[in-house]
């Protein structure tokens, strides 16, 4: 018993800073922020709550509407994501000479900068930049594609540089499931005679399901939030067609100083998280067997 | 899939067997690394321009001349000072607090441990878009704007640390601690003589996937900071295209600059990043 108390206090004492930091930093945002979606929160007149109108604001607004279908058509990268990262990580596990070099390569864009994404993929999606001449030199287009100017392509070509910056470190998460797969169970299918797609669908891909819940709710969430690349590339445009529900969030709140406006399109945001990762957990939950 | 089965196989033979595995394997490797390439190909050239049509996919006349270009224009030196100090601190707060914070969750029983755990737990599910914006509050009301201390406190603890280094914690044999406390050690003397040292496997995981992390961020110090002296690279170098519009080889050459850092920390410690991740999965 005295033990015990005494571990008590000096676990709290261990505990306090981390604990302190967390709930100025992630609880409290989360809670205050929740609050003041409801009030005209400004730092020049006092406080008032004004119940939905930020909401109703927001959903009248064309930028934010439009915005939060744009985050919705983040969502077509997931399935993209998730299969071209399984099949890279299986590609990849493999103890083939130089494979090392490959995982390295495909895992380079998650570790690099935002920023400097933008502007390497600025430089790709030029009219005149390297994507146009392969494109033109294979014949697949005729004249140059203003890939981030088109207003029709931009929100695709940004979709695209999210799903180079992301596959390498699904990839890798999924590498980490594969190696803990045990490995006489694909040797006894082996004995079996499963050949190798057999093998893929009825003992790694159900081995995998977990990782592949924890991946899946993971994209999802990251689709919904899409705001950095955004920013680096196009800034929302041309014609606001790149502009995504957060995008929109961010421009109001730190840009136009607009807080309430802000908190409630991302209080939006957050609720389509929730729900949707709620569903993903009810439909890929692991089944009982 | 492995070749242990199979010892008697060359590796030319294997190579020859996987021609189509290998065939697929370059064809996306060449689609993550080519805009590295022509980026560095751009930046070490001193003729022609990246928009040149047809475009040139390998260097001429190669020099450093853009980078010193670089040095010129835009005060890169600070830049890369400011991301170091960055990163250093955070990094040092981090392994710090977060493991602090791991070993009474790992190794001791106390009232409210479940509790505490929870919430920890909570905040990786919590959503979070809201941070930035209220976070931004705060820090100005703690008068932290402009400061690299605002930059990096919300970033010191985080769950995923707390949890991996609870992980490492909890892999130590209990006697060892069971031993330390027979001879009077101090709960404190136990955490930073006997268990710190057997998880610096751990904390150099965490360190280095924290360092690259940091060096990376891009909104939350382009939030806190607005004084271009004292951006970090990853903030200061979209100034080049701001003030280099066309000269895009300079632009190229800044590019270089950033990321060359965390480039090179990441192909010596990739082991660290694939350990990150397998406790990520587990």
């Amino acid at each position: 018993m005295k033990l015990a108390h005494r571990h008590t206090v000096q676990a709290w004492l261990f505990l306090t800073p981390a604990l302190l930091l967390l709930a100025a930093f992630s609880f409290w945002p989360v809670g205050y922020g929740s609050v003041l979606a409801f009030t005209d929160y400004s730092l020049i007149r006092e406080t008032r709550f004004v119940g939905l109108d930020n909401f109703r604001y927001i959903f009248n607004n064309e930028m934010f509407v439009s915005g939060l279908k744009n985050s919705l058509m983040f969502l077509l990268m997931v399935p993209f994501v998730q299969v071209g990262a399984i099949v890279l990580a299986v590609l990849v596990n493999n103890r083939l000479p130089g494979i090392r070099l490959f995982r390295a390569a495909f895992y380079v864009p998650v570790v690099t900068t935002v920023s400097v994404v933008g502007i390497m993929w600025g430089f790709m999606f030029h009219e005149q930049g390297a994507l146009n001449y392969v494109m033109m030199t294979l014949k697949l287009v005729n004249a140059p594609v203003g890939w981030l100017t088109n207003d029709s392509l931009a929100l695709f070509a940004v979709m695209f540089v999210t799903l180079w910056r992301g596959l390498g470190w699904y990839m890798v998460m999924y590498l980490a499931a594969l190696q803990s797969i045990p490995s006489d169970m694909q040797e006894a299918a082996m004995l079996d005679g499963a050949n190798r797609w057999q093998r893929f669908w009825k003992i790694t891909v159900p081995m995998l399901r977990p990782t592949i819940m924890l991946c899946s709710i993971l994209s999802v969430l990251a689709a919904l939030k899409a705001y950095q690349e955004v920013d680096v590339l196009t800034q929302g445009g041309p014609m606001n067609s790149t502009f995504t529900a957060l995008y929109y969030a961010y421009d109001q709140g730190l840009k136009h100083l607009k807080l309430p406006r802000a908190l409630a399109a991302s209080f939006v945001v957050s609720l389509f998280c929730i729900a949707i990762a709620l569903l993903c957990l009810r439909y890929l939950k692991p089944k009982h067997r | 899939m492995t070749n242990r089965s199979r010892p008697l196989k060359t590796r030319l033979q294997l190579i020859g067997q996987y021609t189509g595995h290998y065939a697929v394997l370059c064809a996306i490797a060449v689609v993550c690394v080519f805009p590295f390439w022509w980026t560095l190909v751009t930046a070490i050239s001193t003729e022609g321009n990246i928009f040149a049509f047809p475009p040139t996919f390998w260097p001429k006349a190669p020099s450093f001349d853009n980078f010193i270009e670089v040095f010129k224009a835009i005060p890169i030196w600070s830049f890369f000072r400011n991301s170091v100090l960055i990163a250093v601190f955070t990094v040092f707060w981090k392994l710090l607090l977060c493991s602090l914070a791991a070993y009474p969750l790992a190794r001791l029983k106390f009232r409210g441990r479940k509790l505490v755990f929870g919430l920890i737990l909570a905040t990786l599910v919590l959503p979070s878009e809201v941070n930035f914006l209220v976070n931004f509050i705060t820090i100005t009301q703690m008068s932290l704007v402009d400061t690299y201390t605002g930059v990096i406190l919300p970033n010191v603890v985080t769950a995923v640390a707390i949890l991996l280094l609870k992980q490492a914690f909890e892999e130590v044999p209990q006697d060892l601690i069971d031993a330390a406390r027979v001879d009077g050690a101090s709960e404190w003397v136990i955490f930073s003589r006997i268990m710190l040292p057997l998880i610096t496997p751990w904390l150099a995981t965490v360190g280095i996937l924290t360092a690259v992390e940091s060096w990376n961020e891009y909104i939350w110090p382009s939030i806190v900071m607005s004084k271009p002296d004292e951006f970090p690279l990853s903030v200061g170098v979209l100034y080049l295209r701001g003030t280099f519009g066309s000269s895009t080889r300079v632009i190229a050459a800044g590019t270089l600059i950033t990321i060359v850092p965390t480039l090179l920390a990441f192909l010596f410690t990739q082991r660290f990043f694939m350990r990150g991740m397998d406790g990520a999965v587990k």
